[in-house]
C-alpha cells in the first residue's frame, strides 16, 4: 500500500528569530518570546490565532543553556489557548517537533502551530569554555554515577562529548572511503564564507584552509573548526494547515515530505553502519514520500554540529553517492552559494552559531522567500531541504515554494 | 576460556585517570564487575545464543526471556577510534584513545572503550586487541590493549 503523505497539508507561514550572540546575558525566556512573537507577526497572525505549540527539547534538567524555555513557559507567557501541544527530547532530531506539528495540522488537531527552540549555551558556559556547560551533557560532581543507555556506556570511557562520539563516525568514513581532513575542511570553510553574508553570524571573519589545518585538535579527526559554536538565541516558525495558510501575509512554503525514520539501532556506538548515522534512514524515508529528486533541490541547510554530520547528510540525501562525500566537497565549489547544491547559506552552526537545528529550517525559509540578502542563493530557489541531527538523531524536511 | 589480563597489577592507583563511574544495578552488574574475576561478560540468550548488549531482559533476536551472563574471550577488533585532545576533565594523559571495538564472538557485539598502550602510529582500524580491566571502587572498567601475537 502506498502510504499517504498528509504532511503536504502543512505549510510554513512565518519565521522569527531573536538576537543571536555568543553571550547575550539575557533572560532565555525573553529570547524565546522574541522569536515566537516575531514568527507570529511574520505570518500575519496574532497570538490568539495560535492553537498549537511544539518545541524541542522543552523544559528539562541537565546541561545548562541547552534549552531556554519549555511548552508551559511559552503557553503561559502568551496566554495561548491550545488545542494541541508537544515538547520533548525523544524524537527524530530537533526538527522532530516541527514534523509532529505538520501531522497535527494535517489531522486537524490545530490550524496554526508555533514551533520554537531556544538556547543560551553561550551565556551558560561563561568563561569556562565547553567544560563550563558540564561533562557529558551536564553530568559531573562527586558521587555522580552514569546511567541510561548513552551515558552508562560512554562516560566511563572518558568519551564525554558528542565531539568524541561523532569523531568516530568520521574516522570510520575516512577509513572506508579515504576521506581526508582537507576535504572535510570545506564544510567549515564554506560555512565561514556564507557567514560573512549573515549579520547575525557569530564568526564572520575569513577562515583559510591553513587556519583550519593549524587549529588545535579537539578529538581526531576534528579540530576546533569542525565543532559548532555555542551561542544564545531563539528561533521559531509557524506551521499552518494549507487551507488556513492561503490568506496570510506570506506565500506559504509547502511541506513536500518529511523524514523521521530510524531503522537501525538508536545508539551512538551500536548503529549498523559506523560510516553514516540515523540520518541515513530519515533521508531515505523523505525520498520515499515524494516524486521530487535530489536534483530538484536548490538549496540544502544541513546540520553541522560537527562538520562530518553535514557531509553524512549530503551523502544520505543523495547529493553524491555514499562514500563520495569527501571528493564531492573537495575544493568547495559544489557546495558554494553558486554551486551544484548551495550548503548552509547562513554559516550553519559552525560559524553562524549553535541554534541547534532550528537555524537550518529558518534559513531554508529565508532562501525560499528570497530574503537572504548578501547570502541569497541566485535564481530564485524553489525547493529546499532542511535537516537536523547526528548520531541517533535525524529528521529532515523538504520544502517548496508554490 | 581465556582469562583476561588484569590491569591493576601493572598500573598503580595514581596512574588511573578520573572516570565517571556507572551506576551498578542487578541488570548490569555482570558487565561492570566481571573484571574482578578477569572476565568480560555479556548477557547471552539460552535459546538462540545471541549476546545482547547493552543488557536487556529480552533477547533482541528471538525475544526469548532466558538470558544469563557469559564470559567471552576478551578478544576484539578496533572498528573506529578517536584521539581525544580536549581537556573536558583535567588530566595529565591527553591525548587518549577512545574506540569502538567489536567483540570476537559475535558480529555487531560492540563496546565503546579506551585502547591503552598505543600511539598514533600503532592504533589503527582493524587492530587486534585484548581486554584488560581498570578497577575504580566497586567497578572494573573493560579497556583494551593490543593483542600480542
Amino acid at each position: 500500500m502506498r502510504r499517504e503523505t498528509l504532511e503536504r497539508r502543512a505549510a510554513i507561514t512565518g519565521i522569527g528569530q531573536s538576537d543571536v550572540g555568543r553571550r547575550l546575558g539575557r533572560d532565555p525566556l525573553a529570547l524565546t518570546l522574541d522569536a515566537c512573537l516575531a514568527a507570529i507577526a511574520d505570518a500575519g497572525l496574532r497570538p490568539s490565532d495560535i492553537d498549537g505549540l511544539a518545541t524541542y527539547p522543552g523544559a528539562m534538567g541537565g546541561a545548562p543553556g541547552f534549552t531556554g524555555a519549555g511548552i508551559t513557559d511559552v503557553h503561559d507567557a502568551l496566554r495561548l489557548r491550545l488545542d494541541w501541544y508537544s515538547g520533548g527530547l525523544e524524537r527524530p532530531g530537533q526538527l522532530g517537533c516541527v514534523i509532529d506539528a505538520c501531522a497535527a495540522v494535517a489531522c486537524g488537531y490545530a490550524r496554526h502551530v508555533l514551533c520554537f527552540r531556544s538556547v543560551w549555551e553561550g551565556t551558560a558556559q561563561g568563561k569556562g569554555g565547553r567544560a563550563g556547560i558540564g561533562v557529558g551533557g551536564g553530568a559531573g560532581g562527586r558521587g555522580f554515577r552514569a546511567s541510561g543507555p548513552t551515558m552508562e556506556f560512554t562516560l566511563p570511557f572518558r568519551a564525554y562529548s558528542a565531539a568524541n562520539w561523532i569523531a568516530m563516525f568520521a574516522k570510520r568514513h575516512f577509513h572506508e572511503y579515504g576521506t581526508t581532513r582537507e576535504q572535510l575542511a570545506q564544510i567549515a570553510l564554506n560555512a565561514r564564507r556564507n557567514a560573512a553574508g549573515n549579520p547575525k553570524a557569530i564568526y564572520r571573519e575569513p577562515l583559510t584552509l591553513e587556519d583550519y589545518l593549524g587549529a588545535r585538535m579537539i578529538s581526531t579527526p576534528f579540530c576546533l573548526y569542525d565543532c559548532d559554536v555555542p551561542c544564545d538565541g531563539g528561533t521559531a516558525m509557524i506551521v499552518s494547515h494549507v487551507d488556513a495558510a492561503r490568506d496570510l501575509r506570506r506565500a506559504p512554503l509547502r511541506v513536500e515530505a518529511i523524514g523521521s525514520a530510524l531503522r537501525g539501532r538508536p545508539s551512538w556506538d551500536q548503529f549498523d553502519d559506523l560510516s553514516t548515522m540515523a540520518l541515513r534512514d530519515a533521508a531515505a524515508m523523505m525520498w520515499e514520500r515524494t516524486e521530487l529528486r535530489p536534483s530538484d533541490v536548490d538549496v540544502a541547510e544541513l546540520y553541522d554540529g560537527f562538520s562530518f554530520i553535514a557531509l553524512a547528510w549530503l551523502e544520505a540525501l543523495g547529493f553524491c553517492p555514499k562514500g563520495e562525500g569527501g571528493r564531492f566537497i573537495e575544493g568547495g565549489a559544489a557546495i558554494a552559494r553558486d554551486g551544484q547544491i548551495p550548503l548552509n547559506t547562513n554559516g550553519g552552526q559552525l560559524s553562524g552559531g549553535r541554534l541547534h537545528g532550528f537555524g537550518f529550517l529558518h534559513e531554508a525559509c529565508v532562501q525560499l522567500w528570497g530574503e537572504g540578502g548578501a547570502r541569497q542563493v541566485p535564481n530564485g530557489p524553489r525547493v529546499a531541504v532542511a535537516a537536523a541531527g547526528g548520531g541517533p538523531l535525524g529528521g529532515c524536511m523538504l520544502l517548496s515554494r508554490a | 576460556m581465556i582469562r583476561a589480563g588484569v590491569c591493576y597489577d601493572r598500573a598503580p592507583v595514581s596512574d588511573k585517570p578520573f572516570r565517571v563511574l556507572p551506576r551498578v544495578t542487578p541488570e548490569n552488574e555482570h558487565f561492570w564487575r566481571g573484571g574482578e574475576r578477569g572476565e568480560l561478560c555479556f548477557l547471552r540468550c539460552a535459546a538462540c545464543h545471541t549476546y545482547a548488549h547493552p543488557p536487556s531482559p529480552v533477547c533482541p533476536r528471538c525475544y526469548g526471556r532466558e538470558l544469563a551472563p557469559e564470559a567471552v574471550s576478551g578478544r576484539a577488533t578496533v572498528l573506529t577510534f578517536t584521539w581525544n585532545h580536549q581537556p573536558w576533565v583535567p588530566s595529565p594523559d591527553h591525548p587518549y584513545a577512545i574506540a569502538i571495538v567489536e567483540i570476537e564472538e559475535q558480529v555487531g557485539l560492540r563496546l565503546m572503550t579506551n585502547v591503552l598502550r598505543v600511539t598514533p602510529e600503532t592504533l589503527r582500524v582493524g587492530l587486534a586487541v585484548q581486554v584488560l580491566f581498570e578497577q575504580h571502587d566497586d567497578v572494573w572498567i573493560p579497556l583494551f590493549e593490543p593483542r600480542s601475537a
